[in-house]
């Protein structure tokens, strides 16, 4: 009589297994296919993920909002038309035309919402990539070899987590989009997203090498590790085959949280003038033209900042479902 | 502790070696060569970078530092900006303590319930909120449009003590909102997964009744990881890390003076307002672990 979620509502549909004897065992189902099954009843989880997929679509589509629906480009000012007798830019007309509203210098709004959105998701993106990336790399060989590889990637980790996260954000920032990055091998100009992503990227890789690392500590002690030592498996084998794979769902768990962080951290420096530049635009630096207009026009800074918010949320509640269903008894431990 | 602030320093101070010519902050509008040059060899710029870098950690560590665009002593500077950041950071840190606290305690007491749900949902939203989008619709709403309370600027404690109260509450709020959300949800986690130890079975067992079980056990336990990370917020936050709030509400703290330096490409102040961020964590670091001993008794020191 099995009393597991295993067993009960979720195996429900599995076909049935016998042993050799004819006896039924009890029906087989993998943990990531569990978590699947798990998430699929959390319908709040997926609603808001459904949401953050809209955002990214409606963002995708920015182009052809532009030409097909709204007549204009992100950039294009229309001071004749967009701006009242005061010299104030209009509301939204929830018409086609400036549907939100304009901005200061006559550009629709909406327009510019879905152009700048696709730099804060790509940012976002592209950041969540370099971090999981990174913090696994370094976190796994941290973990696996300890002595004194680990000694310099904790201490790496440490220093780059003491720097208070906006210092060092802006700090790079301003400084990269003045010279832009050359490693010699690899040169990437200053006005490009990629040097935000690298630096939002960055910031975040110390905050999951810890887990990371503090699990493969674990890990690394197991049997089974032992077993595939004594198997004569490489030390690289070992780490990809064996240890990988079981770190996987903290990797999984991370990924909303980190995305989440990444693109307020990118509004934020933005804001601030150290992440996206003119002409780029993205949620965070519309916020700021808006909050400069203050208090008038106030739906230029609300527009972005709403849709800031509900992306993010999406992101948090999915990421909540997530990791409810890879994780219902919360082993993976976030806090450090 | 040391190697950590000394590796600080040195990256710091290697970022801002990126920039190709740093006497142009220095100078005036439309410099000559000839200023130019003369700034370079008076400010050290035409120095190798070891040594420019340890005169500058000289000139730090004597407090003689002096700002490349203000001509104004760095550390001088930060004495008399650090009381705003201070009130704002200590006021929000109550806040942020005390309600995170309250709402993850009630979160987990029924947990489940339609209350726990509310406050889920209201740690989410708060924690989806940038800090600055939150500051800035407070302002407007509260401050410009009700005008119950002002949009913005800072008044010292020393000249009108009620004013001061009344220009810190909106920058508390926003800036508590996010610590709320994500205190009442570890704290909830927390405690869940405490009453569900085997010690709390005992204690129960022994007799004891539910409030003492629930104070003497489970909230001394819970509470762990909550001081850590407060004394990490609460650091960070007095480092300059409320650069956000402060910008959106003109409050003249240190983190602003970090925003405005940066932007500025003015050195001395970033170097010196970053290690003493740093060197706030760590320190405050320290003291969270004493706490852990008392806290925890299975750990000693």
């Amino acid at each position: 009589m099995s009393t597991t979620t295993t067993g009960t509502e979720l195996g429900a549909d599995l076909p049935e297994r016998r042993d050799a004897a004819g006896e039924e065992l009890p029906p087989g189902i993998g943990p990531y296919a569990l978590a699947w099954r798990r998430l699929r009843r959390n319908k709040v989880a997926l609603a808001f993920g459904a949401l953050f997929l809209v955002i990214v679509i409606l963002c995708l589509l920015a182009p052809v909002y532009a030409h097909d629906i709204a007549h204009t480009g992100p950039n294009d000012q229309h001071v004749d038309t967009a701006l009242d007798q005061f010299g104030l830019p209009i509301g939204p007309t929830w018409h086609a035309k400036f549907f939100l509203g304009a901005d200061n210098t006559g550009r629709d709004v909406a327009v510019r919402l879905l152009y700048g959105g696709r730099n804060s998701l790509q940012i976002g993106a592209e950041a969540t990539l370099i971090t999981m990336l990174l913090a696994t790399i370094f976190g796994v060989l941290a973990g696996y070899y300890r002595g004194a590889t680990d000694g310099l990637i904790s201490r790496a980790f440490e220093v780059i987590w003491a720097f208070p996260v906006y210092l060092l954000g802006i700090s790079l920032g301003v400084v990269l989009a003045i010279s832009g990055l050359d490693l010699g091998f690899i040169h990437i100009s200053g006005s490009s997203l990629l040097i935000t992503s690298l630096i939002i990227g960055l910031i975040y890789t110390p905050y999951v090498g810890k887990s990371i690392r503090g699990q493969v500590l674990g890990l690394r002690e197991r049997e089974f590790i032992d077993a595939a030592r004594q198997q004569g498996i490489g030390n690289f084998r070992i780490m990809f085959h064996e240890i990988l794979p079981n770190v996987s769902s903290t990797i999984i768990v991370f990924i909303p949280l980190v995305l989440a962080n990444a693109i307020l951290t990118e509004a934020g420096l933005s804001y601030l003038g150290a992440g996206v530049r003119p002409p780029n635009a993205s949620w965070g630096t519309m916020i700021g033209d808006g909050i400069r207009l203050l208090p008038s026009a106030v739906h230029t800074m609300l527009v972005p900042g709403i849709m800031l918010m509900l992306c993010v949320l999406g992101v948090n509640v999915f990421g909540d479902g997530v990791r409810d269903a890879l994780d219902p008894r919360a082993r993976i431990r976030i806090d450090h | 502790m040391v190697g950590v602030l000394l590796a600080i320093s040195i990256l710091t101070f290697l970022i801002f070696t990126a920039i190709p010519h740093p006497e142009l902050q220095i100078a005036g509008r439309f410099p000559t060569q000839a200023t130019l040059d003369h700034i370079r060899h008076q400010w050290g710029f035409d120095q190798p970078v070891y040594e420019r870098y340890l005169t500058i950690m000289k000139l730090v560590f004597t407090g003689k530092i002096i700002s490349y665009t203000q001509q104004v002593n760095v550390v001088h500077q930060l004495w008399v900006l650090l009381p705003v950041t201070a009130s704002l950071a200590i006021g929000a840190g109550i806040i942020w303590l005390s309600l995170g606290i309250l709402f993850g305690v009630l979160s987990a007491w029924r947990a489940g319930g339609w209350l726990d749900r509310w406050l889920t949902v209201l740690a989410l939203i708060g924690v989806s909120m940038p800090v600055f989008f939150l500051g800035a619709v407070l302002s407007y709403y509260i401050g410009d449009k009700l005008g119950w309370l002002p949009p913005g600027d800072y008044v010292k404690l020393t000249t009108d003590p009620w004013e001061w109260f009344k220009h810190l509450i909106l920058p508390w709020l926003a800036l508590s909102v996010l610590f709320i959300g994500v205190y009442s949800r570890v704290l909830r986690s927390t405690i869940l997964d405490t009453v569900n130890d085997d010690y709390v079975r005992t204690a129960r067992a022994k007799g004891l009744n539910e409030r003492q079980v629930m104070t003497r056990h489970v909230l001394r336990n819970s509470l762990i990881p909550i001081v850590t990370l407060f004394g990490l917020d609460f650091a960070a936050v007095i480092g300059g890390g409320a650069i956000l709030t402060e910008t959106v509400f003109s409050l003249h703290g240190i983190g602003q003076y970090a925003a405005q330096s940066v932007q500025a490409l003015d050195i001395p102040p970033v170097l010196v307002i970053t290690l003493f961020g740093a060197f706030a964590v760590v320190i405050i670091g320290a003291i969270v672990d004493i706490l852990y001993a008392v806290l925890d008794p299975r750990i000693r020191l």
